[in-house]
């Protein structure tokens, strides 16, 4: 017979917060346990009309709202490089008799689970969300490619939201040119979502030989933040020698309002989460608590044992900020900080920048005993500093895999490009892949996990 | 005795006629089966999207056009957040501050002290108009303590139609009310049936002494009809009238009206006032309409709403209709306003005069006093007249033509109101009502009775 496109037969995973017709979608929450979603996203449909074939949903922080995965009510994801030879080498066991499992380390988040699932070789894409780098973030830390797109040009129809004004469908994958085939199968117009941009999308292919010489490459200095690791800075620097060497320009940049992002960042995303979850009533679906007392009552026991900590405070946060007498100093500001934010980019766009580089993560994956020594709130503050800015723009970013670290685990950096440039981004992003070589996951055979290796890395487009 | 100046306002709701709701696609239908218009957005399932209706946008235009406001050419949506069970979301779409149209006006007349020859005409300023979503039904099932859901009106789309504080007292309010009502309905923007839900009023009411700041107002809701609205309103005055009188004082609260007791009564909430915690809907760009000058020269003219382009297609308003028909018919304007105020009247009135050699001035007797009465006797609609207007036409054409008295034209009209299928000139007939007018016959008649007369004075006289 003929196939039915691009994707046929190809395993792919799609994270738990976007619906999927028949099948549960839970948002990793208790809301949503049992939730048979009655239809397709625009994202899953467009991969099942390709023939793509689900092998299931991935785990993630409650809600989307997280950056390791570790709270959703499934339990935490296992990074697999946790069980890789790489690490272990790294890492022995102090003792045999020590449980290996306390080592192993956080797939960061909130799509921790999509990444997981493609660093493993159980698929050769997976659907993730990306609010604040929750794309990004785990792609950087399971080794994989992370592609955040601009916001407008791939459809939300389906996709749980957290923030509405930032979240975008994220792909992951093992490689950047699968990235760009599987971004050419799902952007484009919706009219179920009213904020998809009505241009039509002409899907590309990446060139194989990629020359950088024509290339401006920014280096925003205030990237360079307090708790970024010396292992990132260096490879940082080095990726700059790299494009530099190639005959790229190479010149450091200023985004000067980039201190105020995760604050700003805050307000406007537990502003719109309180709207958001305002719908999880217990009433018309998922979760409804055994009270009968009254319809307020109801809510307020069905909300509580729906949600966890990480959702409630952000919801009380949230309904805080959007209060009649403090909306103006902190709804509002935030939005205008948030053009500042916005304007920086555009300003180095306009001058001749083409991309950005950065890095995606402060440091490698922590293990997920040390992780947990901080909250949610803490951590997402820490985690989000890098690749936030990005949404609040509304820019396409991407994370690549560069290099593993001292503790044998992946290290990625980020590239920040122009609005709906994705092509120009992909390119750049490509070369960078090819120069650096990134070695494939070795897993072993576990005692207690069952894993098989792959030997070779395959691309989808190769086959 | 201090004088008192009352203060009325009014919220009007009114359905928007459509085929669809205003963000989903789901069927606008009164009194259809529970739950069976009802959409993946309407139920507020997780994921979807509101996508904006163009017919009720060009509703919202016409009808801001019809009342002289000016159109913004953008307007924004926001979300207002209150927990309710008929508000699936948590929040209800609305346009909070920027709305689709402002700053209009509306004539309205009435008779003062019913009188038909004292019309007056009043000017209420219309401060906006906003388009939103409607709630779904509750019922309260206080046997079973429960509450039943219906969500077929969720999300059917609404014009607030916001009228400020100009009017005075019941009367003015009914009046400027009617003449909403049947704007709308020739506008065809909504059908503005009150006993169905689809024009729903909120009157806000205060008092104050002449030459003093305006009063606490309080709001009047549950008002189901424009006589109900008059009564309200008059009512809620006194009330705050003698209250103040007293020594009292006005809260500002929210009453619901009893038509059973003709009384308003506190409908006061436990937890004092509502914060909304108003938020920009972000699924929804801004509202951007168009006219001849700004619209761009290769938009497709399907893709836009073009301001002018309606303003060319409204039809004639009742003010415009009326003042044709006191021109064309030398009828008084006080007619005029009965034959539009009542459904099909001025059709009726049209099509007796075409067919009828009869002066409309003498028509419109025949309309507004038998055909008026007798349809208001029999609680009968235009629609639904025994009489057409046809049958009337034939009927008013002996009477011109002096075939019959005009007291036997009366008989025949109620012979004709029985609805037996006969026409004028067979009643005339079986009853024999037909005008002599043939001389020597009406001699002959004369003769006899004079005769018989003569036979019984002269048997009187003999005896």
């Amino acid at each position: 017979g003929q196939p039915l496109g691009i994707l046929d037969g190809i395993p792919v995973a799609v994270k738990d917060n976007f619906n999927t017709a028949g099948i549960e979608t839970t948002c990793a929450s208790n809301m949503l346990k049992g939730y048979i979603s009655p239809y397709n996203a625009t994202v899953v449909q467009k991969l099942l009309d390709q023939g793509a074939v689900l092998l299931g949903k991935t785990n993630l922080d409650e809600f989307a709202m997280g950056s390791g995965s570790t709270d959703g009510v499934f339990g935490p994801v296992r990074n697999p490089w946790s069980y890789s030879r790489q690490y272990k080498e790294k890492n022995p066991s102090k003792s045999p008799s020590e449980n290996e499992d306390s080592e192993w380390v956080i797939t960061g988040g909130s799509s921790g689970g999509s990444a997981a699932a493609v660093s493993s070789f159980t698929c050769f894409v997976a659907l993730g969300s990306d609010t604040g780098g929750s794309t990004r973030n785990p792609a950087a830390h399971c080794g994989v490619v992370g592609l955040k797109p601009t916001y407008g040009l791939i459809s939300r129809h389906g996709l749980i939201p957290l923030v509405n004004s930032m979240d975008v469908p994220g792909i992951l994958t093992r490689c950047v040119d699968d990235a760009a085939v599987v971004l050419g199968l799902l952007a484009g117009h919706d009219p179920k979502d009213s904020t998809t941009v009505q241009d039509t999308f002409k899907p590309f292919e990446l060139p194989d030989s990629i020359d950088v010489r024509k290339l401006c490459i920014g280096i925003p200095k205030e990237y360079n933040v307090p708790g970024l690791s010396s292992e990132i800075q260096a490879l940082w620097s080095k990726a700059a020698e790299l494009f530099k060497d190639a005959g790229a320009e190479v010149i450091e940049v200023s985004l000067p309002h980039t201190p105020y992002s995760i604050v700003c960042y805050h307000v406007l995303c537990t502003a719109e989460v309180a709207s958001n979850m305002a719908r999880f009533d217990g009433l018309e679906y998922g979760h409804r608590a055994d009270m009968k007392q009254s319809t307020e009552s109801m809510y307020a026991a069905t909300r509580r044992e729906g949600f966890n900590d990480v959702v409630r405070g952000r919801i009380l946060s949230g309904n805080y900020f959007l209060l009649k007498e403090n909306y103006e100093n902190y709804f509002v500001k935030a939005q205008k900080v948030r053009r500042l934010i916005a304007n920086d980019f555009v300003k180095v766009f306009g001058s001749g920048v083409d991309v950005l580089l950065t890095p995606t993560t402060l440091s490698d994956a922590a293990p997920y005993v040390e992780f947990i020594k901080e909250d949610n709130r803490t951590r997402s503050a820490q985690d989000d500093i890098l690749t936030q800015a990005a949404n609040m723009a509304g820019l396409p970013a991407i994370s690549v895999p560069a290099a593993l670290s001292k503790r044998g685990l992946p290290l990625g950096l980020q590239f920040i490009g122009r609005s709906f440039q994705e092509k120009q981004l992909l390119t750049v992003a490509k070369w960078f892949e090819k120069q650096v070589k990134f070695p494939v996951i070795q897993l072993e055979d576990m005692k207690s996990h069952d894993c098989s290796g792959f030997p070779h890395q395959k691309s989808v487009s190769s086959l | 005795l201090v004088s008192w100046v009352p203060v009325v306002g009014l919220e009007i709701h009114a359905q928007i006629s459509s085929n669809s709701k205003l963000f989903s696609g789901s069927q606008v239908q009164f009194a259809a089966p529970p739950n069976s218009l009802v959409s993946f957005f309407d139920a507020s399932l997780p994921g979807t999207l509101p996508v904006l209706n163009r017919r009720c946008v060009e509703a919202a235009v016409m009808t801001g056009l019809a009342l002289n406001c000016s159109i913004n050419k953008k307007s924004l949506f926001d979300r207002k957040h209150y927990f309710y069970a008929d508000l699936p979301a948590g929040y209800q779409i609305t346009q909070q501050r920027v709305p689709i149209a402002v700053n209009g006006s509306l004539s309205y007349s009435f008779c003062i002290d019913n009188k038909m020859s004292q019309m007056v005409t009043k000017t209420v300023r219309i401060k906006q108009i906003q388009l939103e979503q409607d709630s779904g039904k509750s019922l309260h099932d206080d046997a079973r303590s429960q509450t039943l859901v219906d969500l077929n009106r969720a999300g059917v789309g609404l014009m607030e139609v916001v009228m400020e504080p100009d009017m005075c007292c019941g009367e003015e309010a009914a009046a400027a009310v009617r003449e909403l009502q049947l704007i709308l309905q020739t506008l065809g923007s909504s059908q503005a049936i009150m006993a169905e839900g689809q024009l729903r009023v909120d009157a806000n009411v205060s008092v104050h002494h002449p030459g003093e700041p305006y009063g606490v107002r309080t709001e009047v809701k549950n008002i189901n009809s424009i006589r109900f609205l008059a009564k309200a309103v008059d009512y809620e005055i006194q009330r705050q009238i003698e209250e103040l009188e007293n020594g009292g004082t006005i809260l500002n609260e929210t009453r619901a009206f009893d038509s059973k007791l003709g009384c308003t009564i506190s409908m006061r909430d436990k937890e004092g006032k509502q914060d909304y915690r108003f938020m920009p809907e972000p699924n929804l760009p801004p509202l951007i309409l168009y006219d001849a000058k700004s619209l761009p020269a290769n938009m497709n003219h399907q893709q836009v709403v073009n301001i002018d382009w309606i303003r060319e297609r409204l039809p004639d308003l009742p003010s415009v209709k009326r003042a044709k028909l006191v021109e064309l018919y030398g009828i008084l304007p006080e007619h005029s306003f009965t034959l539009l105020n009542e459904d099909g009247l001025a059709e009726y009135f049209e099509n007796v005069i075409k067919h009828t050699q009869m002066k409309p001035k003498k028509v419109i007797g025949w309309i507004l006093n038998d055909l008026l009465s007798y349809l208001k006797e029999h609680a009968c609609e235009v629609k639904d007249s025994p009489v057409s207007s046809f049958l009337l036409a034939d009927l008013l054409n002996l009477l011109e033509r002096k075939e019959i008295s005009s007291s036997a034209a009366k008989q025949v009209f109620e012979e004709l109101w029985k609805g037996e299928g006969k026409t004028p000139l067979e009643i005339v007939k079986e009853k024999q009502l037909e005008l002599l007018q043939d001389q020597e016959e009406l001699e002959q008649i004369c003769q006899a009775v004079i005769d018989r007369q003569e036979d019984e004075v002269g048997a009187g006289m003999l005896g």
